[in-house]
């Protein structure tokens, strides 16, 4: 009943090619705007930054660019991990060689940087395709830790080989280092996750996204109708790695604050994003923070209920976690294997109907 | 009967209502899981097994009883981090993350906090300087001191003179490994030895190339710094290639029971360095196994009382505990805060008659810990394996390290740091 085009009369092109077609939609986005930007920063302490905020927006930022490359133009990459390594790096270089220049344009520039990387490997799926430009990229995967790790300049030639973030501020803000106040730092990683969500929701209905699906779709059929392979792939591994790289570098720099390159950008991180994209639903910018919210907030809910709640061992709490989100990825994919986005359109279907289906 | 029971059950239930001291929180930021959770368990067990104690037999320290709740991390940053927050708020009075990763992450962050973190025998080696670092210890022992002992222990069972001699490190590529080689290389320059560094990946299963460049090399010793399960696959690699044990040394972390117990008796012969003593041939365990273990309480299955990590995390209990007592001491309450402890691991002084008060006479050295000094002496002594038995034997006494190298590297790294992080000098 609430839920419905009726009534809602778009009187212009502009207006008939919404992002959000219903009126309901329109205002559940502006809301939840009004409250993350107005009312979150006000309630919002370490725990809840740490543990739960910052976590669901850098992945969600990371499995937006994974989406643009695997999701939308159908090249899967193993290499994520590596990507946000160099995201990481780069913005340690550029932190520590130029401390007065705000953060905010240190993670851009990182950003740009990875897209450079990722402009590098994308080179071999112009030859390559599916499980073998799945390696290849998992080539980049190793080659980029093990490069962070072997040459010390990339680590300003400290003793351990961590890399750690000083304190650098945004209009006054510190927004790194461990004086950086819980809503400072909500607030920086929040715009950057709005921008991007909202440029990725825009290239990929535009032009470079029709290209990257009709690659995705048949390669041979989108060249013949006139897509330039080149471009389209080399493009969506570009700004897909722009993305992934401002994940790395908000990971360093914003959440964890000192990186080793082993433990926190190893092959695990990979996987952990190729899975909420999966999840979450390919090719689809709601289903990336679906995603994220489904795999790097519910082993933290299950983690609460049963260490919290329910007072077990925290060995046994830490393997019924694994138990309970493995089953859970199963039983999602053969339920609806397009992902938790495709199990939200169906939600919206019945809902337009709802509650007179037929 | 059934009255006494009653009245008892009323008086629990009084006791429990009525408004006693709040709990001294030790959060356990431990990991159970994971491909090093077979090691750190045993610290786990050893470090909560001897809060129990403390809270079964003594009623707590000082009056107040401990609180020591696990935190599983996985070895993880991420969930170290998460670990962090979510107990940062019940009152945490001190953190022992037992991973030099997540203990270099977490060096600005407590600093900030106000919550001192003791690292003991791992993380930022540099942290000794307390001028530097206001909250972080690491003693009794560290890295460098470590590596330092090892050196000492080869200049002995070779006169005095390592000229011409290499040593290959074997070392798990991470913070935590690379830690030893400023101190090594500078040891190599002055007795004249050469040092192959050997990286290996985490987690350390795959060490194939590494110990097929030993064979081909033959190094004289070969020192390991690893952890989980890189120990057992290097020992055992190590047998494989007939490596002669008695040359293979490990750091403290690279010596516990289930690193060499998968290679049989194969690796007879292994040895490491430590900064406590090994077995459980010490009163406190009668008490524990009274206390804790009969009484049904022990954070693991009870049966790794007396390994190798267990008691390092016993000892780390031991060491947290007097420091609640030098701290309330010192601010005449039971129930202290973190900034309390931190005054209390800054004045703790460790004597034997102190030992010998909690059964523990010998396991450690005595020292004494200050504002400038937040390492202590770094003495170590060398253990050798004894694959018969399956135990652990002292080999050497507890000695000093060569601080004439390492206290100059702990003050360049510690001046690197400060500048880094514009800290002014805190013991002046």
């Amino acid at each position: 009943m609430l839920y419905r085009e009726a009534g809602d009369f778009k009187t212009s092109y502009g207006k008939d090619s919404q992002t959000f077609p219903l009126k309901f939609d329109r205002w559940a986005y502006w809301l939840l705007l009004v409250v993350a930007f107005g009312v979150v920063p006000f309630f919002i302490n370490d725990y809840w930054l740490n543990a739960v905020l910052l976590p669901f927006l850098i992945y969600a930022i990371a499995a937006l660019g994974l989406n643009i490359l695997s999701g939308y133009a159908g090249q899967i990459s193993l290499g994520s991990g590596g990507f946000m390594a160099v995201g990481a790096y780069s913005c340690y270089k550029l932190m520590t060689s130029f401390p007065d220049v705000s953060i905010f344009f240190h993670v851009i520039i990182s950003g740009l940087i990875t897209a450079m990387v990722g402009l590098a490997f994308g080179l071999p799926s112009m030859r390559i395709k599916g499980f073998y430009l799945a390696v290849a990229t998992l080539a980049a995967q190793f080659f980029l830790v093990w490069l962070f790790n072997k040459v010390p300049w990339f680590f300003n030639y400290s003793a351990s080989g961590q890399i750690s973030a000083p304190e650098r501020t945004v209009l006054g803000y510190a927004v790194t280092g461990p004086l950086a106040t819980a809503p400072a730092k909500y607030l920086f990683c929040l715009v950057f996750v709005l921008l991007l969500a909202w440029m990725a929701r825009n290239l990929t209905r535009g032009s470079f996204g029709r290209k990257w699906m009709a690659i995705r779709d048949m390669d041979i059929a989108a060249e013949i109708i006139g897509v330039n392979p080149l471009s389209a792939k080399l493009s969506a591994f570009g700004i897909s790695s722009f993305y992934i790289g401002i994940s790395g570098a908000l990971i360093f720099a914003v959440f964890l604050g000192a990186v080793d390159v082993n433990d926190t950008f190893s092959i695990q991180k990979s996987f952990l994003i190729l899975f909420i994209v999966i999840i979450g639903g390919l090719g689809s910018i709601l289903g990336s923070f679906i995603g994220a919210a489904f795999l790097v907030l519910m082993p933290v809910l299950l983690k609460n209920i049963m260490v919290g709640q329910l007072g077990w061992p925290s060995d046994l709490a830490a393997h019924f976690e694994f138990i309970i989100v493995g089953a859970l990825i199963i039983v999602t994919l053969i339920i609806e294997p397009h992902g938790m986005a495709q199990v939200w359109r169906l939600t919206k279907q019945k809902l337009r109907l709802w509650p007179f289906p037929h | 009967m059934k009255l006494t029971k009653l009245a008892a059950f009323a008086v629990a239930a009084v006791v429990a209502a009525s408004p006693v001291l709040a709990d001294l929180e030790f959060p356990s930021i431990s990991y159970r899981t994971g491909p090093f959770g077979a090691n750190g368990a045993e610290v786990a067990d050893g470090f909560s097994d001897y809060m129990t104690l403390l809270n079964e037999r003594d009623g707590g320290i000082g009056g107040a009883r401990v609180n020591a709740v696990e935190c599983e991390t996985g070895f993880s940053a991420e969930k170290t981090l998460e670990c962090y927050e979510a107990t940062k708020g019940n009152g945490a009075l001190v953190y022992s993350p037992l991973s030099t990763a997540a203990t270099y992450q977490m060096i600005p962050r407590v600093t900030a906090d106000g919550i001192p973190l003791l690292s003991m025998g791992y993380g930022r080696t540099s942290v000794s300087n307390g001028d530097v670092f206001s909250h972080i210890f690491n003693f009794p022992g560290n890295y460098w001191t470590g590596a330092s002992v090892i050196v000492n222990h080869l200049l002995d069972i070779n006169d005095g003179s390592l000229e011409g001699k290499t040593i290959a490190l074997a070392f798990h590529n991470s913070a935590f490994g690379k830690e030893p080689i400023r101190t090594l290389e500078t040891l190599g320059e002055m007795h004249g030895f050469d040092l192959t560094l050997l990286p290996i990946d985490s987690p350390g299963q795959e060490q194939k190339s590494q110990w097929l460049q030993i064979r081909r090399e033959k190094p004289d010793y070969v020192l390991l710094w690893g952890w989980g399960v890189m120990n057992q696959v290097a020992i055992q690699e190590a047998a494989n290639i007939r490596f002669p044990m008695e040359n293979f040394i490990g750091v403290w972390w690279s010596g516990s029971d289930n690193d060499v117990i998968p290679a049989g008796a194969a690796s007879d012969g292994y040895k490491a360095v430590t900064f406590h003593a090994v077995g459980s041939d010490f009163p406190v365990f009668a008490d524990i196994q009274k206390y804790v273990t009969d009484a049904g309480l022990s954070a693991g299955d009870g049966g790794n009382v007396g390994t190798v990590l267990y008691n390092r995390g016993m000892y780390q209990a031991v060491l947290m505990s007097e420091a609640v007592k030098v701290a309330q001491a010192m601010h005449g309450t039971a129930d202290i805060t973190a900034a309390m402890m931190r005054d209390g691991l800054e004045n703790l002084v460790i004597t034997d008659d102190m030992m010998e008060a909690i059964g523990l006479k010998g396991f450690g050295p005595n020292f004494e810990v200050s504002c400038a000094n937040h390492g202590g002496p770094g003495l170590g002594a060398i253990q050798q394996w004894d694959a018969e038995t399956q135990s652990w034997s002292l080999i050497t006494d507890f000695g000093a390290p060569d601080m004439d190298v390492i206290a100059p590297l702990i003050a360049a790294d510690s001046a690197a740091y400060a500048a880094e992080n514009e800290i002014a000098s805190q013991c002046n």
